[in-house]
């Protein structure tokens, strides 16, 4: 079967793998085919006929994606009755398609607007009404628009294939077909806003960008999402200072063509809520300051009392800040630095903490076993890969946590770590999957390692990989995921507690037995404010949320969309982001505030410009230098203190994002992700009792 | 053909009859594993027997006995218009008004459906009778014709399709088939040829 079929394509000869369709093998040879509902990663179904072309010997056009390629077929794409074709699969789309162009939100980025100046006529020949259809309701992010809509099904095979919820269908039929979702619910997808970017006319819109830009006035940037851990690639289009919108960016081994919603949707909190000034406490008052008086402010507080200072790094912030702001802690002689701000029990080599199979590589494992992770929730990106390997079959999947509604099946074989160390001990009926299996697969969530016996937790998951034969030369089936983009380069940077230092915890306690005097909160907005006691907290962040809320001294920073900063996604890929705009107000970059503090405290750090932090960074983290490379990691291994497994605790596992739409500050100062949440809560009500909640 | 919407009134819930549940079962466990969405048609036709006409619960329900989303099992309640969304009189009446009818006086059927019944989905008063006028039903040769639940009442004309309501409102059995002399699709008045030797 591995031999090539040739073809011939408008005089040029094409050899491609058999069952290729005529569409592709014709792109292969350079010939442009039009179409609406074929979408290289749906299913075929042929169904708007824009494709036709002619084939030698064949009575008729043929729609050339849903027809395989035969040896020695003669495909013409060019010739006079493949354009009178076209045409009249044109005309007849146009029968029942408004001529609303002019208010239409699909306007200038439209495939049937784009395709009619191709293949449409001058004019229209009907004569009779035109079909109006009902507009649907698909919840607070889809606009419906569905007189527009050509039937291209593209929805509604998105929600089934990739979203992995069928509950997008075409009701009624021929003329009178309608495009909706059972009783105009809202979708309950963390990926419903990709059928705005399927919908290849302006059927289906987005609701918070409706009636807002053209996409001709937008400067678009190409950028990197940091609202999970995946490193989805990112468009961001601005209308001058104001963040429009933002849109998937094809990458193949990382998100594809889609993006979760929070990442997409999330571009109004990007404007408001935010920090463009320094502010000083004044009491009970946060009062505007200069940067010289916030400065003065905290030189004092920390002058000659640096080792009483600690040092907690967020989940959005980057790799040149959080590379300062261990330089900077290392110059004021204090090891309390953690960048784990919710407790996650992850140190030890680089094999330990990232997503080493890889996300591409969830594609060629062949059982899995899901650990304290919905992921879901917690990446939704990669979670439509693992529904994608899914759908290819003969795929095991079980999960050890709380029962969670996930978009395939999978076999809930237990809450917590007593089923865990089951399946170590070859117990359970899973531990023959995974030994069976050539390349297992574990992934481990925050949810089991935040807790007190996260060390154990691990070691036993790292155990049990070893044992199944997740870890050899060629397969390595360990995993972590991450919920927070900047982690992966907090722990690869050694921002973890020095000799003597203190977690993340410790620095709590500390802070209210006043062992530590400082603390320095750098985009760390996950932290209770009332756990820090009465220390001095300097907050370094673009949001005003709760860390700002709790802060002495707020020093306004760049936000991920406002900075050329380095993020490494939770498999280790480094990836840089641009910046869209300039911060706002008197916000900086934020390796520029370290630097700047470290001159005022007499400190200076050795870099006066990216290029020199970047060269030092890369000493420490060589890796970071390879921009969207995956480099080769030690091997997980567990530290021999924690292996006995008795050190875990019966409690059941539980999940480290529950609130979808809320995780982190950015989206807490989005009304869009506000209504997105208000209408899950009124969906949850309305099926109470069938299904699980978060 | 127009727009099908569910009826606005619909029931809390639906459940079928036990007999009906076991025949259920039975249609199911003829496809295999994993395939039991095939007898969707069955199950919503059986539910739509039951019921007169198909509410949302059916539908729903129906989907849940089949593991089906259900959207799916809406998309072919809506697709079919062989199933009411709206719930008929005892006495369905299905008007025939394609193109052979038509010719042969489907119209004054219709004003007669209109005078007796009402509008095209009314119900009567008395919850007897409605109507609706659908494509050809395939009698053409004994056209006009129209459909009353399971049977056919064919060779029409007003006063017949007059009479013909009256009797089943009043409960009297009626006789399927012609309304007029003729037997089956023969000739009317006897045969014309074939009549043996001459």
């Amino acid at each position: 079967m591995s031999d090539k079929v040739n073809l011939t394509v408008d005089g040029t000869a094409v050899s491609v793998a058999p069952g290729t369709t005529i569409l592709q093998a014709c792109e292969e040879a350079g010939a442009e085919i039009p179409r609406f509902c074929y979408h290289e990663r749906l299913s075929v179904a042929g169904n708007c006929r824009m494709c036709l072309v002619e084939v030698e010997k064949a009575p008729k056009p043929v729609a050339s994606c849903a027809m395989p390629v035969a040896p020695d077929m003669v495909v013409s794409t060019k010739s006079d009755s493949v354009k009178a074709a076209r045409e009249g699969v044109m005309e007849f789309l146009l029968i029942n398609h408004p001529l609303d162009c002019p208010i239409c939100d699909q306007g200038g980025e439209c495939d049937l607007q784009d395709q009619a100046l191709g293949f449409g006529g001058d004019a229209s020949r009907f004569a009779d009404n035109k079909r109006a259809v009902e507009n649907k309701h698909m919840g607070p992010l889809v606009s419906t628009i569905m007189t527009r809509c050509i039937h291209c099904t593209r929805c509604v095979r998105f929600a089934q294939e990739v979203a992995g919820v069928p509950e997008i269908g075409a009701i009624g039929r021929g003329e009178d077909m309608e495009i909706t979702t059972y009783l105009e619910a809202s979708l309950d997808s963390e990926l419903s806003g990709n059928v705005i970017d399927l919908c290849p006319v302006g059927a289906l819109t987005s609701r918070p960008y409706a009636f807002t830009a053209r996409p001709w006035e937008l400067k678009k940037t190409e950028t990197i999402d940091v609202m999970d851990a995946v490193g989805s690639n990112i468009r961001v289009d601005m209308r001058g200072r104001e963040a429009m919108r933002i849109m998937p960016r094809n990458h193949d081994d990382v998100n594809e063509e889609w993006l979760s919603d929070k990442s997409r949707f999330v571009w109004d909190g990007l404007n408001t809520q935010r920090l463009d000034r320094p502010y000083v406490r004044d009491g009970q008052n946060l009062a505007p300051a200069s940067w010289e008086e916030a400065f003065a402010h905290i030189a004092e507080k920390l002058n000659g009392k640096g080792a009483k200072a600690a040092a907690i790094a967020g989940d959005l912030v980057c790799g040149e800040g959080q590379f300062a702001l261990k330089a900077l802690m290392d110059k004021l002689e204090s090891p309390h630095v953690d960048c784990r701000q919710d407790g996650a029990k992850l140190s030890g080599p680089r094999g330990n903490y990232i997503f080493n199979t890889s996300i591409a590589g969830i594609e060629e494992a062949d059982a899995l076993l899901l650990i304290g992770t919905n992921p879901r929730l917690e990446a939704p990106v990669l979670n439509a890969r693992i529904r994608k390997r899914y759908l290819m079959g003969n795929f095991p999947i079980a999960t050890l946590g709380a029962p969670a509604e996930l978009t395939y099946e999978a076999d809930n074989i237990g809450a917590g770590p007593d089923t865990l160390a089951d399946v170590l001990a070859g117990k359970h009926g899973f531990s023959d999957v995974l030994a069976k299996a050539e390349r297992p697969m574990i992934i481990l969530g925050q949810g089991a390692l935040t807790r007190a016996d996260g060390d154990a937790v691990l070691a036993a998951a790292i155990a049990l990989a070893e044992k199944s034969g997740a870890i050899s030369d060629t397969w390595n089936g360990f995993n972590v995921l991450h919920t927070a983009a900047a982690r992966v380069a907090g722990l690869d940077l050694g921002l973890l507690p020095g000799e003597g230092g203190l977690d993340v915890a410790g620095i709590q306690q500390a802070a209210q037995s006043g062992e530590v005097e400082t603390v320095i909160l750098y985009g760390a907005d996950e932290i209770a404010g009332a756990s820090l006691g009465d220390a001095f907290v300097i907050y370094i962040g673009s949001h005003g949320d709760r860390g700002a809320h709790r802060a002495d001294v707020i020093l306004p920073a760049a936000a991920y969309t406002e900075k050329q900063a380095i993020y490494v996604n939770t498999e280790g890929r480094p990836q840089m982001t641009e910046p869209a705009a300039t911060p706002p107000g008197e916000a900086r970059e934020d390796w520029k505030i370290f630097r700047a503090l470290s001159e005022v405290l007499g400190l200076t750090l050795p870099f006066d410009n990216l290029a020199d932090l970047r060269s030092a960074m890369f000493e420490v983290a060589p890796h970071f230098a390879q921009l969207d490379g995956l480099s080769e990691s030690a091997a997980p291994q567990a530290a021999a203190k924690d292996m006995a497994a008795a050190k875990m605790s019966r409690e059941a596992f539980a999940y480290s994002v529950n609130d979808f739409y809320f995780t982190n500050p950015i989206a807490r100062a989005s009304a869009t992700m506000a209504d997105c949440a208000k209408a899950k809560q009124q969906r949850d009500g309305e099926t109470e009792g069938t299904g699980t909640h978060g | 053909m127009s727009v099908r919407r569910l009826h606005a009134d619909q029931p809390d819930s639906f459940a079928f009859s036990d007999e009906n549940a076991s025949w259920a079962s039975g249609q199911i466990a003829k496809f295999p594993e994993g395939r039991q969405a095939s007898a969707i048609i069955a199950l919503l036709w059986q539910a739509q027997k039951q019921e007169g006409w198909l509410s949302e619960p059916a539908i729903r329900t129906i989907a849940d006995m089949l593991d089906m989303p259900h959207i799916r099992a809406m998309e072919v309640a809506t697709f079919y218009t062989m199933f009411n969304l709206s719930p008929v009189g005892e006495h369905f009446v299905q008007l025939c008004g394609t193109t052979p009818c038509w010719l042969r006086g489907a119209d004054d059927l219709k004003s007669v459906c209109r005078n007796v019944i009402g509008e095209p989905g009314d119900i009567t008063e008395d919850g007897k009778l409605s109507w609706l006028e659908v494509e050809c039903l395939g009698a053409c040769v004994n056209a006009p014709m129209v459909q009353i639940n399971d049977d056919f009442y064919e060779d029409l004309t007003a006063a017949s399709l007059e009479q013909l309501l009256q009797d089943l409102r009043d409960g009297k059995t009626v006789a399927t088939g012609p309304q007029n002399s003729r037997h089956g699709s023969e000739p009317e008045g006897g045969l014309t040829v074939l009549k043996g030797e001459q």
